[in-house]
């Protein structure tokens, strides 16, 4: 068992190993939706969510496995349940806010290929962790992918203000705003351990 | 086969090397694509790695397009694509421990890279197999491509080496936040700023020889 303490963990999943900006996880929403504010957190939200329940599924389903000696469905058993828990906040949204249902649009679907999630999956099999740790790195890293996409779409509708060099338009601008922000964030290098 | 057939056929193979290039043109699969590409071995076995999911899953898929009902597709697609991923994930372990070290969890992360998904559904679902997998093969020769070409300049930059042997002097003071995150999304977004810069000037090169003519 992994001897980090439930802090440690959080911390670590949120400032010093994010998921996007320090390990690369979940980029294709992390472009795609922070273009505006309003859009971003409530995204961030719903993956955050995602990721909780599939951590709760993965922890049961790998115990289940590893009892049956089944180590080789692993991923295959994981997407299944990450694609049904992203069907069931898909639902749920599509009810209770059917405006913001429309403004996701394809995004939201696309959770289920949200390597962040399957990544919060993974993770906490490979280094073994108990289930409040599971829980925790869970919530921390979808607490750090809603804190990055929120971070990344004030800037950009900062930047719709100024005016940009033609060539830079677009995504290669992006790309040099999440430089800088993955550089300010290596900062917290070692924080948390 | 008729010239017609042999030129569609060359046409699919090349759409996705240059005109729909998976890295440079529609920005796809980011995350393994900034995550390994820290050297250039690592992005050579990743995209062969890839290359191999790709087109066993777009040749499997095109075959059962017939069977499957609508509405279970995108599951259908998904396990179909994380069978290859285990095979692989497996196969690399066996093969060479480094390489299987070196990028960790990413190998089964690549059932959730876009490309694999959206070749599977934007072409392999309404097309034969072979012109399916000629397409995905062109696609992911691509990605080896756009992998390759950020790996090399980040380990050129980062570390002053080129598939591990030392390119400089040891005067070399190695430019190390390029192997570090921030350096993938800079060398991208360098990387996205040429071929953009390329493109208007071409552009600006065929209005001008339009206007030639108009006038």
């Amino acid at each position: 068992m992994a001897p980090e303490s439930l802090g440690q963990i959080f911390l670590a999943a949120v400032l010093a190993n994010n998921f996007v900006l320090a390990m690369f996880l979940g980029l294709c929403p992390f472009l795609g939706v922070s273009a505006r504010l309003e859009t971003a957190f409530p995204m961030g939200i719903a993956t955050t969510f995602v990721m909780l329940v599939a951590s709760l599924c993965a922890f049961g389903l790998n115990l289940l496995l590893t009892m049956f000696q089944l180590e080789f469905l692993r991923l295959i058993s994981y997407i299944v349940v990450i694609a049904s828990a992203v069907q069931l906040v898909e639902m749920f949204l599509k009810k209770t806010s059917p405006g913001l249902f429309r403004a996701l649009g394809i995004y939201l679907p696309l959770i289920t290929t949200n390597c962040a999630v399957l990544g919060v999956a993974l993770f906490q099999t490979a280094r073994e962790y108990s289930f409040a740790q599971a829980m925790v790195f869970s919530f921390g890293g979808g607490a750090g992918f809603t804190l990055a996409l929120v971070l990344m779409a004030s800037v950009r509708e900062r930047l719709q203000l100024s005016s940009v060099p033609g060539v830079a338009q677009g995504t290669a601008l992006s790309l040099m705003l999440a430089g800088l922000l993955s550089m300010a964030f290596m900062g917290f290098a070692g924080l948390g351990g | 086969m008729s010239d017609l057939a042999q030129a569609r056929t060359f046409d699919e193979f090349m759409e996705g090397i240059w005109r729909q290039n998976p890295v440079f043109v529609m920005v796809l699969g980011m995350c393994p694509t900034l995550a390994v590409t820290v050297s250039a071995v690592n992005a050579l076995s990743m995209g062969l790695a890839t290359m191999f999911v790709l087109v066993c899953s777009c040749g499997l898929v095109s075959l059962m397009r017939r069977i499957v009902p609508k509405e279970v597709r995108i599951a259908t697609y998904i396990v179909i694509i994380a069978t290859f991923v285990t095979v692989v994930d497996y196969v690399i372990q066996a093969v060479s421990l480094a390489v299987y070290d070196a990028l960790g969890a990413f190998i089964q992360l690549i059932v959730v890279n876009c490309i694999i998904l959206g070749r599977a559904e934007a072409h392999a679902s309404k097309h034969p197999p072979v012109t399916a997998m000629v397409n995905a093969l062109g696609m992911s020769i691509g990605f080896v491509i756009g992998l390759f070409a950020l790996g090399a300049v980040r380990e050129v930059l980062g570390a002053g080496t080129l598939f591990g042997f030392s390119l400089f002097g040891a005067n070399f003071q190695p430019w190390v936040v390029m192997v570090l995150p921030p350096g993938g999304f800079i060398v991208l977004g360098a990387w996205l700023l040429l071929f953009s810069a390329l493109k208007r000037r071409k552009e600006a090169r065929l209005a001008a020889q339009g206007g030639g003519h108009g006038a």
